[in-house]
């Protein structure tokens, strides 16, 4: 029953010549560590603890610290067993997975004393990954098509708006000028109004006699009495008589000004909107530039979620109801080496007893953009999965993949 | 059978009460009691008390009791005011005296104790109302908006205990307390009535989800218990005549020899019922536990699988979500033997079915776990949703199962799913009934590797009062009020009994419980509700859990990193630490927690709580072995030192460190920020070894452990051999077949002993006998292996791959010798600066006879 005592060869290829390799290594041994296990000679552990005889390796009964005397046997906490895994990627196994009844090397190595009836799934894994890596190799690739185009637009965008925002910062010039000079106009046109009025009131709040009032130069056809009922219909008549002429000329310098005023405003916006956008990081080739101001959707049973890039995450009921916003943008946050592979949104609405929902999205390539997933792992923390062609990676660096399961 | 001694009580009781209010009141008429009197095989003695003739029958717990308990006794002497009766050969006696009615148990001239030494024996007889004066809550109560229509009128009953020589008390479980009680003068009662408590406060006499009527009473000289056998609402007063002493005063006393006997009273008030009270005599803290066991059976032996690591959360979503956590722990090299899912995996809070969009192929699922040899446990509460859609409801309805509200209409209240009906498992019909819902044609997408998890059977109801049923509910014959701390015990009864007779018996079940009773411990593991993630909640899960234990509930657990709330990393890691070291082992947290998978602080941190997953299922063999010898005997698992030093009064309040079985002492690291546990070694004369360093200290002192992040205090008695397993798989059932690393520590006298036991870890055949049973003991220098069960029969793969001998000095050679006779030498290493001696691969088979001798 017992196979502890085993030293177990693995053999590929025969001895006497059909198949120029041989190789002859302990099980559980990787290639690259082979010329450490040399048989006839003391095994030395790898962490160079100690010397044992080399019969005690694989022997089931761990003598090294660091576990390299067991690479084949399930006896040190701390070991870890190669398989070869032929047709499909090499790999290694922490060996308390030996002989534990499951199946972990498709090439069934790792169960060979337990009775676990494994199948060597090698060839069919092989296959499966070379048609996944390729499917994803085609997508990368036309991907990466893609992204040079959308960086192509950006680069483009991004000359266009600071072409716009030269324009922009000078006609901010001329409409500062415009302004400065309608509010001249303005003024004037405002001056013999302001008298007017001055004098009218100075009048009012005097005495309400009749000579206060008959000076009048415009409006002389009103008839004057001395009923004090008169007096104040004849004041109201004649302030609309000053309605009417002063109104029409300060009014329209009014009116001018105010118009410049708000144009001026609105270039300073479009100023603004334009630093935000040309400082904005978009990757760094901008080649996530595009995906500002859109929104995508995906529906779920129960719910529409939305994303805006860079601008915020909502979900909406789908049978009615309000929308809640699940976070505003906040920042990239992937690891160091790929910052740009998370999306992170945050401060969304309050959760009952919670905190405020957030957003995490993660972007992997794909030939079009879309929301592919979406999830709430944790109360009021969403996990949402956006393809883009904006990450897609330069194809080549996925060929070292598919040629690494040539090892043996 | 008929008891030996029965008595009229025709004393007048003076005074009554109703229960929770103390409003005092004078009976206007004698009324005869009943006392039956019977002396218990095993040194216990039983009290039952009743009204002679009640208008209609008075409650009387069923089911709990494993057997009627046989009795025998005999009659001193008599005379005309009272009788005395031998209760055995122990030279003890039972003084009845009717005039004032009292009971003394004494030994020799030592009274052990006194029933009614205080006169508190309170009868409230029923009655018509219409005879009565009617004062306020006699037939109806209200509590804020609720009211109880009170059709039987008042019918608490109580009874006073006296312990001369007693000044501690432990166990009426479940309370957030301390493991020793504490007096309740100058405040509530301890309140024993099961209740759904949202976000519970600590050290508080509050009652919780379960309620185990047995306090047992401690000092150098003596344990004895009292079991309290009724299911109503039930209070207990305890009070002391030393409590409040300093230990300067208590000194005083002793120089002027002016103190007098230290005593404790305690007081139990129910509010239906009748008085069934046992006495265990002891006098060891082993006798009470087989005492009490004898009454209400042992913990169930469980599945290996369940004594390792569970992972839960309120909720894992969906399958996917199950896949990933479950690919988590392999891709993190941390085992674990169950994942959990709450009530978010059923369709509309429907138990029994599953959310048709996030739990679609629960069979595959469930395959995919079974490849993996793991488990997972799905929740089943006892609240039915009420929707004529839902075919356990109909069928509940139809067959009339529902409790009865008062007016005789299905009791309808509010729970997880709305408007809910809540079957009567005080009837063995409905039981039987609700176990035949567990087979796999009937309850679908399970799989043998689907296990149960009965929570909110107190029962929780949200609108009732209290968070519970209304006490006038009606089930069959009783009120509510009579049964409602038996309604969680039921549950599980017949849920464990659904998945035994799934298997057709031969499958061990594995059945949760938030809601206990005594003799819950039948049915499985239990634990102590909706904690939180703070370092209080931390600690107190170690007076709780032992609070279990000293009254059978072994099998006990705290959520690891508390329930609600989210833990600081570092209480996370703690938590893990000290829940690696409790019987039953689970995390979980509340749906509006962040995520807390170990792996998600760091890989510092996901190493510590990997470390302490993984000296759990090195102690496997270990935890199983006191499995195995709970369920034979009734002791504790996890035990208070005083159980194994009951001489020793340091050890009396101990609650911060606790033993597992004989043999192991923990001190977990429970303070945030430490630097240093001060743990006390027991034993004089005895030495214990750190499991770690394996450094050797003396018994009898308290130890100053420095900790780091990474420590759990714990200590291997010396005279003990623990068998590990030491090769950490990713689940239990993966580690059936290997070997063994055997850890004798020496005591002084050079000595040590240990049991292994092996068996198929899952289903009944150890039964019938299929199991291997072995003493492991070291003496003259000779390890043996004997047979300590020659009529059992099984055989293991395992064997004995190394043997580490603690406190050993340096042979010359040694040898084993194994059954056939053949003898070979043993390869050795000697750590001198440890006196550590290890021997290398002995190879030998696990379940067969060998001796290795020392020369």
């Amino acid at each position: 029953m017992c196979c502890q005592y085993i030293l177990l060869l693995l053999l590929l290829g025969v001895s006497g010549g059909v198949s120029a390799v041989e190789v002859q290594r302990p099980r559980g041994v990787p290639l690259s560590k082979r010329q450490f296990y040399e048989e006839d000679k003391p095994f030395t552990c790898l962490d160079g603890s100690r010397n044992i005889p080399f019969d005690r390796v694989n022997d089931d009964y761990c003598d090294c610290q660091d576990g390299s005397d067991e690479p084949g046997t399930a006896a040190c906490p701390n070991g870890s067993f190669h398989c070869t895994n032929a047709g499909f990627r090499p790999g290694f196994i922490p060996s308390s997975r030996i002989n534990d009844g499951i199946c972990d090397c498709c090439d069934t190595t790792d169960e060979y004393n337990s009775g676990a009836a494994c199948q060597n799934t090698c060839r069919e894994l092989g296959r499966k990954e070379r048609e996944s890596l390729q499917k994803m190799a085609e997508i990368a690739k036309e991907g990466f098509l893609l992204k040079q185009q959308l960086i192509q637009e950006a680069k483009r965008g991004l000359e266009d708006k600071k072409a716009k925002y030269a324009d922009v910062q000078l006609s901010k010039n001329e409409f500062e000028k415009r302004v400065e000079a309608l509010r001249t106009v303005k003024e004037t046109a405002e001056q013999p109004e302001k008298e007017a009025k001055e004098r009218h009131l100075k009048a009012w709040e005097g005495k309400l006699g009749c000579e206060s009032i008959s000076p009048s130069t415009v409006c002389t056809e009103h008839y004057i009495t001395d009923s004090i009922v008169s007096l104040i219909n004849i004041f109201l008549a004649r302030l609309s008589c000053l309605d009417a002429t002063y109104n029409s000329t300060a009014q329209k310098a009014r009116d001018a000004f105010d118009e410049a005023e708000r144009a001026l405003r609105e270039v300073d916006d479009q100023i603004k909107n334009l630093e935000k956008e040309i400082s904005f990081d978009f990757g760094p080739t901008a080649e996530f530039a595009y995906l500002y101001s859109q929104c995508y959707e995906l529906t779920s049973s129960e719910y529409i979620y939305r994303l805006c890039p860079f601008n915020r995450v909502s979900q909406k009921p789908k049978y009615g109801g309000s929308e809640t916003n699940l976070g505003t943008w906040g920042q990239w946050a992937g690891p160091e080496d790929n910052p740009y592979s998370i999306m992170k949104y945050e401060h969304g609405t309050g959760c009952w007893q919670g905190p405020n929902r957030s957003t995490t999205i993660k972007l992997t390539c794909g030939k079009e953009t879309v929301l592919t997933s979406t999830s709430e792992p944790s109360r009021c923390e969403y996990l949402m999965e956006f393809t883009s062609p904006a990450v897609c990676q330069e194809p080549s660096s996925l060929d070292s993949v598919l040629h690494e399961h040539e090892e043996l | 059978m008929a008891p030996v001694l029965v008595l009229w009580l025709a004393v007048c009781l003076s005074v009554t009460w109703a229960v929770d209010r103390g409003n005092f009141k004078t009976c206007d008429q004698s009324v005869r009691l009943l006392l039956e009197l019977y002396r218990l095989q095993g040194n216990m003695t039983r009290v039952k008390i009743n009204e002679l003739k009640p208008l209609k029958p008075r409650y009387e717990v069923p089911d709990v009791l494993i057997r009627e308990p046989p009795t025998d006794l005999s009659l001193l002497s008599q005379d005309e005011n009272g009788v005395v009766l031998s209760l055995g050969a122990e030279s003890q006696r039972v003084i009845v005296s009717a005039r004032p009615f009292r009971l003394d148990i004494m030994e020799g001239r030592d009274v052990l104790m006194s029933l009614n030494s205080r006169g508190l024996l309170a009868f409230e007889h029923l009655r018509m109302q219409e005879e009565e004066k009617v004062e306020d809550g006699m037939w109806e109560e209200t509590f804020k908006s609720h009211s109880d229509s009170k059709p039987n009128g008042p019918s608490a009953v109580s009874l006073d205990f006296s312990l001369p020589g007693v000044e501690h008390v432990y166990g009426i479980p479940e309370h957030a307390d301390t493991l020793r009680l504490k007096t309740t003068d100058n405040g509530d009662p301890y309140r024993l009535y099961n209740l759904d408590v949202f976000q519970y406060e600590l050290y508080n006499p509050m009652a919780l989800y379960g309620a185990v009527p047995v306090m047992l009473a401690h000092n150098a000289q003596r344990t004895t218990g009292i079991f309290w056998l009724n299911a109503a609402e039930t209070w207990v007063d305890i009070s002391s005549n030393t409590a409040g002493k300093t230990v300067f005063g208590k000194m005083l006393d002793y120089v002027q020899g002016s103190s007098e006997t230290p005593q404790t009273d305690v007081r139990w008030i129910s509010e239906s019922g009748i008085i069934d009270v046992f006495i265990m005599l002891g006098p060891t803290p082993n006798d009470v536990f087989s005492q009490y066991a004898s009454l209400t059976g042992t913990q169930s032996f469980p599945p290996l699988a369940a004594v390792g690591y569970h992972q839960c959360r309120w909720n894992y979503n969906d399958q996917e979500d199950v896949t990933s956590v479950d690919a988590g722990f392999d891709e993190h090299d941390i085992p674990y033997d169950y994942i959990w899912l709450d009530i978010e995996h059923t369709d509309g809070k429907r138990y029994f079915t599953w959310d048709p969009h996030k739990f679609a192929t629960p069979k595959e699922m469930l395959q995919g776990l079974m490849d993996k040899k793991r488990k997972m446990v799905a929740i089943v509460d006892p609240h039915i949703k009420v929707d004529s859609n839902y075919k356990i409801h109909n069928e509940i309805r139809s067959r009339g199962f529902y409790i009865k509200n008062k007016d005789g209409g299905d009791y309808e209240g509010w729970c997880w799913p709305g408007s809910a009906g809540y079957p009567d498992f005080t009837r063995a019909d409905m039981r039987e009934w609700w176990a035949s819902m567990f087979a796999y044609d009937q309850y679908e997408g399970s799989m043998e590797n689907l296990y149960t998890w009965n929570d909110m059977n107190e029962p929780s109801v949200f609108n009732g009062p209290e968070v519970t049923m209304h006490k006038d509910a009606v089930h069959g014959a009783w009120e509510h009020r009579d049964v409602h701390n038996l309604y969680g015990f039921y549950v599980q009864m017949a849920t464990a009994e659904g998945l035994i007779q799934r298997s057709g018996g031969v499958e061990r079940p594995f059945v949760l419980t938030r809601a206990f009773f005594a003799g819950s411990q039948r049915y499985g593991a239990v634990w102590t509700g909706d904690n939180a993630a703070e370092w209080e909640h931390l600690k107190i899960s170690i007076p709780m859990c032992l609070s279990l234990g000293l009254v059978g509930i072994s099998f006990c657990g705290a959520d690891v990193g508390g329930f609600f709330k989210s833990p600081s990393t570092e209480l996370l890691v703690r938590w893990y630490q000290t829940g690696a070291y409790q019987p039953f082992f689970r995390a979980h947290a509340h749906l509006d927690t962040p995520r807390r998978e170990p792996w998600l602080f760091g890989p510092e941190n996901t190493a510590l709580i990997r470390e302490a997953v993984r000296q759990r299922y090195a102690l496997l063999p270990y935890w199983y072995q006191q499995f195995y010898h709970a369920h034979r005997t009734g002791q504790p698992i996890m035990r208070p030192l005083w159980v194994e030093y009951p001489q020793d009064p340091a050890t009396f309040a101990l609650d911060d460190e606790f033993l597992i079985g004989r043999d192991l002492l923990v001190h977990p690291v429970t303070e945030e920020g430490a630097r240093g546990v001060t743990a006390y070694l027991p034993g004089k004369g005895e030495v214990w070894f750190d499991v770690q360093t394996f450094q050797k200290h003396n018994g009898a002192q308290n130890l100053y452990i420095p900790v780091t992040m990474s420590s759990i205090p714990v200590f291997q008695r010396g005279g003990s051999i623990i068998p590990k397993k030491i090769r950490v798989r990713r689940a239990s059932s993966c580690m059936m077949h290997d070997p063994y690393t055997l850890y004798v520590a020496l005591n002084p006298q050079r000595t040590a002993e240990g049991k292994l036991y092996i068996d198929d870890g899952h289903t009944f055949n150890y039964e019938k006998k299929e199991f291997i049973h072995r003493r492991l003991s070291f003496t003259n220098n000779i390890l043996s292996s004997v047979n300590l069960a020659p009529d059992a029969q099984f055989t293991t793969q395992s064997w004995i791959e190394r043997i580490v001998i603690l406190g050993a000095s340096k042979p010359s050679t040694v040898t084993l010798k194994t059954a056939d006779g053949k003898e070979s030498q043993l390869e050795f290493d000697f750590d001198a600066s440890m006196s550590v001696l290890t021997l290398r691969k002995p190879g030998m088979n696990a379940g067969v006879d060998w001796n290795v001798m020392l020369q």
